[in-house]
């Protein structure tokens, strides 16, 4: 069960209209690192995972990625609201006008649609974790290339904290996977350490 | 003291617990026994449901399904001049 609440996890109030970086943002909503495919992956994830502690920081960390799915509407919606079709013209994006209009439409910024063959769900949890822990790196360097492409303070604040939100990820991540590793069912392990040495 | 925020302010404080839940959580999620987190937590928790009691009673459900005050006398849920939390608020 999910229950909604109608609140932002962090607050969005952009104030000037600027469709190309909305149209970069696009890749955190339907693109191959975004949030839609991060909330998918762990949610999807969960239902085998070997320990109750994985089960939880999976649904939890799943649950935290929807609210950022949230987020990233709310900044191409404010970023767009209200252009006309001549301003999607000028942005270069006539194409995107033309099939979907205004709407939030799950893609990338160059109007993929979004795939589920984004993720994967391999069965053993090692490799699952370790996929996460990738995906957690490719979400952070993705939101410092679209911090590259903005001065507008507006912008800037939700994308610096949902970029540190994937570091956040990443620790706990790394944290379960050291337990998942000593856990007593696991057929592989493969722990690189120092004191291995 | 809280009864004198604003609609904006008491609702930026809900975030910054929330916030503080959040993390939390993920965090005793791999430290599952550590005390001063879920001390933490609980406090966190006790003054996040007494901002949330408040925003209810004042302004509307923070939560459907069953999870939120209801105060008012038709389904607020939907008010018309209500945004809801992507289209922003663009008075600040």
């Amino acid at each position: 069960m999910w229950v909604y609440e109608k609140k932002l996890q962090f607050p969005v109030n952009v104030r000037k209209k600027d469709l190309k970086m909305a149209n970069a943002i696009f890749t955190q909503f339907g693109g191959p690192n975004g949030e839609l495919a991060a909330a998918l992956r762990y949610l999807s994830q969960r239902v085998n995972m070997p320990t109750s502690k994985a089960k939880g920081l999976l649904n939890d960390i799943g649950t935290e990625e929807l609210a950022h799915v949230e987020m990233i509407q709310a900044l191409i919606y404010q970023l767009t609201k209200d252009a006309t079709p001549q301003e999607y013209k000028d942005a270069g994006l006539q194409g995107y006008y033309g099939i979907w209009d205004g709407s939030i439409f799950p893609s990338s910024p160059l109007g993929e649609p979004f795939t589920t063959a984004y993720i994967n769900n391999v069965g053993d949890p090692i490799a699952n974790i370790y996929e996460n822990l990738a995906a957690e790196e490719k979400a952070r360097s993705t939101y410092e290339h679209l911090l590259n492409l903005t001065n507008e303070p507006d912008i800037i604040k939700p994308l610096s904290f949902l970029r540190q939100r994937e570091i956040i990820h990443f620790q706990r991540f790394g944290e379960l996977l050291d337990d998942l590793q000593l856990h007593k069912e696991m057929k592989t392990q493969f722990v690189v350490r120092k004191d291995d040495k | 003291m809280d009864n004198m925020l604003s609609k904006h302010d008491l609702m930026q404080k809900i975030q910054e617990l929330s916030f503080c839940a959040v993390e939390l959580n993920l965090f005793l999620d791999t430290h599952p026994n550590n005390t001063q987190a879920l001390r933490d937590y609980s406090y966190v928790l006790s003054e996040l449901q007494k901002l949330k009691l408040l925003y209810s009673q004042k302004y509307g459900p923070l939560l459907g399904f069953g999870e939120s005050y209801v105060g008012s006398d038709y389904w607020q849920w939907v008010a018309e001049d209500e945004k809801w939390p992507w289209e922003g608020d663009m008075k600040i």
